[in-house]
């Protein structure tokens, strides 16, 4: 640490102004229309302190700007595969999240994760599914298969229909859940494997867009979209006929979670609010905003009734068996991943 | 001598904006390039390596050894086969119209520039999305098409190569336009009569007397749009779908997914040296205005 005067000499003035600069104020970094506005707000009038939101597009660029060491955040909202990074990387401050009052909300779940045993630096945010949607009343018979099959190999209705996400890693994984190999692969046959479905699908894919999803199949620009549950969710507020479907050969799992940097500027306020978060009522809010499910037991009593309704959000049971965790991979998965990104575009 | 230093001083706050904000970050990301790439993102200072260059055309097999991988070299291929596509089209639409607002009396003129500069107030992001709109399957080209019995179906505009075309081509036409009509308003008309009374015909007037006045404009301009459109990274993402990547996408998913900045940074750095070398040729060809210019 002797090799940051500037940070240091920073920190010892945070120390010195005092509580009355601490209590007014928290900068959190969360992903783009993830939080309603109204429940930052909400904190405030609780509270008493000013949020500051301030947006990001993916994991990494979170990772990117934490490494960078370009702080100055309290609160950030990593996936689980990132928390682990953080935590190994020493970028995240140990705040005790289960010694929190509200921790007791914690559904079983999620008290125990894999990527943070439990729960010393991350408290649960919301959770989803990467799956895929398509428009019932356009597609033949009225139903697809809940394979991936019906996105890699469609029928004819569907080619040049289909978009698929822009995301090198959710379009890898849907690949090799496919093509039944492990997503985290390091042998290059199984890796061209991957490639080699998701060469023969590009044809039939008008775009991969990972933004405005739910806008571009409510618009019928598309059939069917690789897609997150919630976009899928908000979807279906727009084209009534739209399934979301979680197909069998496995789709990806994945959780957000509120965490503190290394070094935020305002540490308190950081733990004030990742209690208030694990408030059943505040927490249902944040679903109701973005259409994802969260970890709170409690907090559907305080959630849209078409949310719990909707088996895109709230999962029918048996389909549990058909989730995986997303996961880091290694250095050589990655690097065998992104060849195929890049020989897939080229 | 005092009136020299005294201009010395003008130049100062540009040369510190240019040393602090684009020598400094240029000097890091050469460093970076040549950085070992770290576990999970990042670099790890001090362990050089020149594997992000040779990753460039090279790649390593099983056994370590490298073999030719052209990948990168199509990628960037692409690009500058769309980016000169465009500088083309840009030219052959911003010739006629420059030729033609530098014919305009002059109040008529400055009403023109303004015209031209309106793009500019826009958003590119709201202007690509524009396009969209346009362009998309039931979108307004495809259905007014459709009801005039012109095209039966979707007619798939959008998301393709031709869409990205079109696209750099809206964006970056007001580059091309203004440099031209810059060297073509000082033309003097007198120039074009001497030619048509000495027996030379229009296109003979065209082109041995108003297009080589206007060369020094043409090249500017098509620096100005082949340069920026290398680069261009929102536009082949909306309008392309994605489904092809140009050099800026490259570049940014190394930063990206792939957590791979040396290799990023080596990339943008090749970008750069192509950029200059371009300039290269063109200050080494244009050191001179041609002759006949100068009044």
């Amino acid at each position: 640490m002797t090799k940051r005067p500037l940070a240091t000499m920073a920190a010892a003035l945070a120390l010195m102004s005092g509580p009355a600069e601490a209590a007014g104020e928290l900068f959190l970094y969360n992903w783009s229309d993830y939080i309603p506005p109204a429940l930052l707000q909400k904190f405030e009038q609780d509270t008493g302190i000013k949020v500051t939101l301030d947006v990001y597009d993916s994991n990494e660029t979170l990772l990117a700007k934490l490494q960078a060491g370009a702080a100055g955040y309290d609160v950030v909202v990593p996936s689980s595969y990132m928390v682990k990074i953080m935590i190994d990387d020493g970028l995240a401050e140990k705040i005790d999240v289960n010694q929190m009052p509200n921790f007791k909300n914690v559904g079983a779940l999620f008290t125990d994760p894999p990527f943070d045993d439990g729960r010393a630096y991350s408290a649960p945010y919301l959770w989803g599914t990467t799956g895929f949607t398509y428009d019932s009343a356009r597609v033949p018979g009225g139903k697809l298969d809940e394979s991936w099959q019906s996105l890699f190999q469609p029928v004819d209705a569907l080619k040049g229909q289909i978009a698929m996400l822009n995301d090198e890693v959710e379009v890898y994984n849907a690949g090799a859940y496919y093509v039944g190999v492990p997503k985290c692969t390091e042998d290059p046959k199984e890796a061209q494997k991957i490639l080699d479905a998701l060469l023969a699908q590009k044809p039939a894919v008008a775009m991969y867009q990972s933004d405005g999803t739910h806008d571009r199949m409510a618009a019928h620009e598309v059939i069917a979209h690789h897609q997150w549950n919630g976009a899928s969710h908000r979807t279906r507020e727009k084209l009534a006929t739209a399934v979301y479907v979680y197909p069998r050969e496995g789709l990806t799992f994945w959780q957000d979670n509120l965490v503190v940097p290394k070094g935020a500027p305002h540490l308190d306020n950081a733990k004030t609010f990742i209690n208030w978060m694990m408030a059943p009522e505040n927490i249902a809010e944040a679903s109701n905003f973005t259409g994802y499910m969260n970890a709170i037991e409690g907090a559907d009593k305080f959630m849209d009734e078409a949310l719990i309704k909707d088996p895109a959000v709230a999962m029918p049971a048996q389909y549990a068996d058909r989730l995986r965790p997303d996961q880091d991979c290694s250095p050589a998965a990655r690097e065998l991943r992104n060849k195929v990104w890049t020989k897939l575009k080229k | 001598m005092r009136a020299r230093s005294g201009q010395a001083w003008l130049i100062l706050p540009a040369s510190l904006v240019i040393i602090l904000f684009m020598l400094l970050p240029l000097g890091l990301m050469a460093y970076v390039s040549i950085l070992e790439k770290g576990l999970n993102g990042g670099v790890v200072w001090g362990s050089h390596t020149t594997e992000a260059y040779l990753s460039f055309a090279f790649e390593r097999d099983l056994d370590d050894s490298l073999v030719l991988n052209t990948d990168y070299l199509q990628i960037f291929a692409r690009s500058f086969g769309l980016s000169a596509i465009t500088t083309i089209l840009c030219l052959l639409l911003s010739l006629p119209t420059a030729f033609y607002m530098a014919l305009q009396p002059e109040r008529t003129r400055n009403g023109l520039i303004f015209l031209v500069t309106i793009p500019f107030w826009t958003n590119l992001l709201v202007r690509n999305y524009a396009w969209i709109l346009l362009l998309r399957n039931g979108g307004l080209i495809d259905g007014l098409l459709r009801d005039a019995g012109l095209s039966s179906g979707s007619l798939n505009l959008l998301y393709s190569n031709t869409a990205i075309v079109l696209g750099l081509t809206y964006t970056f036409l007001p580059f091309m336009v203004l440099p031209i009509y810059a060297s073509l308003e000082k033309l003097d008309v007198r120039l074009v009569e001497a030619a048509f009374d000495l027996g030379a015909n229009r296109w003979q007037a065209l082109r041995r007397v108003v297009l080589p006045l206007a060369m020094p404009g043409i090249v500017a301009g098509c620096i100005l749009v082949f340069v920026p459109a290398l680069g261009a990274y929102v536009t082949p993402e909306l309008l392309g779908g994605g489904k092809s990547l140009m050099i800026g996408n490259l570049i940014q998913g190394q930063f990206g997914s792939a957590r791979n900045w040396p290799f990023g940074a080596a990339l943008a750095f090749a970008l750069l040296a192509i950029v200059l070398l371009a300039m290269l040729v063109y200050l080494l060809r244009f050191r001179q205005a041609p002759a006949g210019a100068a009044p």
